[in-house]
């Protein structure tokens, strides 16, 4: 079966004279080679520069907060239910008087894991989301050499109150957000 | 007036001194700039970047890799012949640095009544000379690979000193071409005979392909790096060396693509002379400059037949070697002796 319009026959057969003096075909080869010589390179120089990731990039999730800086999460465990990596643990805990500035709604998580080894990105926790609380990131996630550091506790996840600290979740997520924001609360 | 002598002996002395420095620092400089430049050029080939994070364009990378040289584990193996071992590598950078003695950097430079000569010594076999010493590089080679104990290194050591003496012999006979047409064995006579264009590689064309192939497997560069060849003997002779022992293997390499490429330029391309450079006080500072981008352009040629070319196989090299390059060379021989006859060039 061809696969290419480049595939060539091979032929055991005698070299002509032109093809035992090898000239030629070095001087084609250098040829070629030169003109790689004089092309661009493809290198991006990782740590210095970052390659653009595509808009629809899943990475590291965040936790966010609204305008007034109280954690959107509310611990009712959908994205939990909706992870098929079962990557997502969450203790609920009640919001005390004088939290009203730190937590939305009456019920808040405690504790907010996500097992970064185990989760797969697929993105379904923040469709399941109900609270636009939970999104996926452009930011990847850093190594480790141990396993315990990549339990992503909510230190990790909670972007912070100041407006230096938000997490920018626009590019991919803004039709969700718009979606989300036009449905009848 | 015995003070006269004894003055003009200690500027003598002095020049060749100071020249001796010279031209070392500038084989140690050009051959650790040439891994800079093999690296980068084979990154621009393969469209990467290559070394560009030690200083502006990578450029302190060659001190960095000598500062990292010099800083590894210096190991000899337990079973190995621990003198000759330790030998072998200093033999081999010995070699290749005692050959740029007999090159002529540029013609006799004239400042305030001194006559200054361009090259460390002109004596008049020059150029057996350096085929003399090239041809001792094999020891260093052989020595190393054998007293590593090692399989591959004595494999990469044998296939180098068959390598080398087998295609000594098509390089020797290029170059009776040459001097048949010089009748002269010393380089500066060569270089001297070709003023303007009357470069050696016009009437032999032939000399100087044979030439360049054999240079290219004298100095074990690819096509020809059947000493290394990192995919089939991990690293050839080599192998078991590491810290700056390793170091100068390597850089003796470089220092032997140089002096090759120095010694091309002067035997088939006028060293020196260039059309427009005439021998007076500005010939005789451009000189060196003309010589230097030769140099430079064969180094590249060198590195860019690296990139370009894969490796012969073994017996592939034997039949070039012996069978085609040994035959062409006797033939080229053989003409230039009919022209000299003839035309008594």
């Amino acid at each position: 079966m061809q696969l290419t319009q480049r595939s060539k026959q091979v032929v055991n057969k005698e070299m002509t004279f032109m093809e035992r003096i090898y000239l030629p075909a070095i001087l084609k080869g250098m040829w070629t080679t030169l003109k790689h010589f004089f092309r661009r390179s493809n290198t991006t120089s990782y740590p210095k520069e970052h390659r653009e990731f595509a808009p629809v990039y899943r990475g590291w999730h965040v936790l966010k907060r609204d305008a007034q800086g109280r954690e959107n999460c509310t611990a009712c465990g959908l994205c939990a239910v909706a992870c098929p990596a079962e990557a997502i643990t969450m203790e609920a805990a009640e919001r005390q008087k004088g939290e009203e500035h730190l937590y939305r709604e009456e019920k808040y998580a405690a504790v907010y894991e996500i097992n970064m080894l185990r989760c797969i990105f697929c993105g379904l926790c923040e469709e399941a989301c109900p609270k636009e609380a939970i999104f996926l990131t452009d930011r990847t996630v850093p190594s480790d050499y141990v396993r315990q550091e990549f339990i992503f506790g909510k230190d990790m996840l909670v972007e912070g109150v100041e407006p230096e600290k938000r997490i920018d979740v626009t590019k991919r997520q803004r039709h969700l957000l718009e979606k989300k924001q036009a449905q009848p609360v | 007036m015995i003070d006269m002598i004894l003055l003009y002996d200690f500027v003598l002395i002095a020049q060749k001194a100071g020249l001796i420095v010279t031209v070392f620092a500038i084989t140690l400089g050009v051959a650790a700039y040439s891994t800079y430049g093999e690296r980068k050029i084979a990154a621009f080939m393969q469209d990467r970047l290559g070394p560009s994070n030690a200083g502006p364009w990578g450029l302190l990378q060659p001190i960095a890799d000598g500062v990292k040289m010099f800083t590894k584990e210096d190991f000899i193996p337990n079973q190995s012949e621990r003198w000759l071992y330790i030998l072998a590598p200093g033999a081999f950078i010995f070699v290749a640095l005692m050959t740029s003695a007999v090159i002529p950097w540029g013609t006799t430079l004239t400042l305030g009544g001194l006559n200054m000569d361009l090259q460390v010594t002109n004596i008049n076999i020059g150029i057996l000379y350096i085929m003399g010493f090239v041809s001792l590089g094999v020891y260093g080679i052989m020595l190393g690979g054998w007293a590593s104990n090692n399989k591959y290194s004595l494999y990469g050591a044998i296939r180098a000193s068959s390598q080398m003496i087998s295609y000594e012999l098509a390089m020797g006979l290029a170059l009776i071409a040459v001097i048949m047409l010089s009748g002269s064995l010393s380089l500066r006579t060569i270089v001297e005979q070709q003023t303007g264009f009357g470069w050696n590689v016009l009437y032999q064309p032939l000399g100087f392909i044979l030439f360049f192939v054999c240079a290219l497997a004298e100095c074990n560069r690819a096509p020809f790096d059947m000493a290394e060849c990192e995919t089939e003997l991990i690293g050839g002779y080599h192998t078991e060396y590491s810290s700056m022992k390793l170091g100068f293997f390597l850089f003796a390499e470089y220092i032997n693509m140089f002096i090759s490429c120095t010694v091309i330029s002067c035997l088939y391309f006028g060293g020196y002379n260039f059309p427009g450079v005439d021998p007076g006080w500005l010939g005789g500072l451009m000189g060196p400059i003309v010589l230097f981008a030769k140099i430079f352009f064969f180094i590249f040629v060198f590195m860019w037949i690296r990139w370009t070319l894969p490796r012969f196989r073994y017996d592939q090299l034997m039949h070039l070697g012996w069978k085609s390059l040994i035959p062409l060379a006797i033939l080229n021989m053989l003409l230039t002796g009919l022209g000299v006859l003839l035309w008594g060039k």
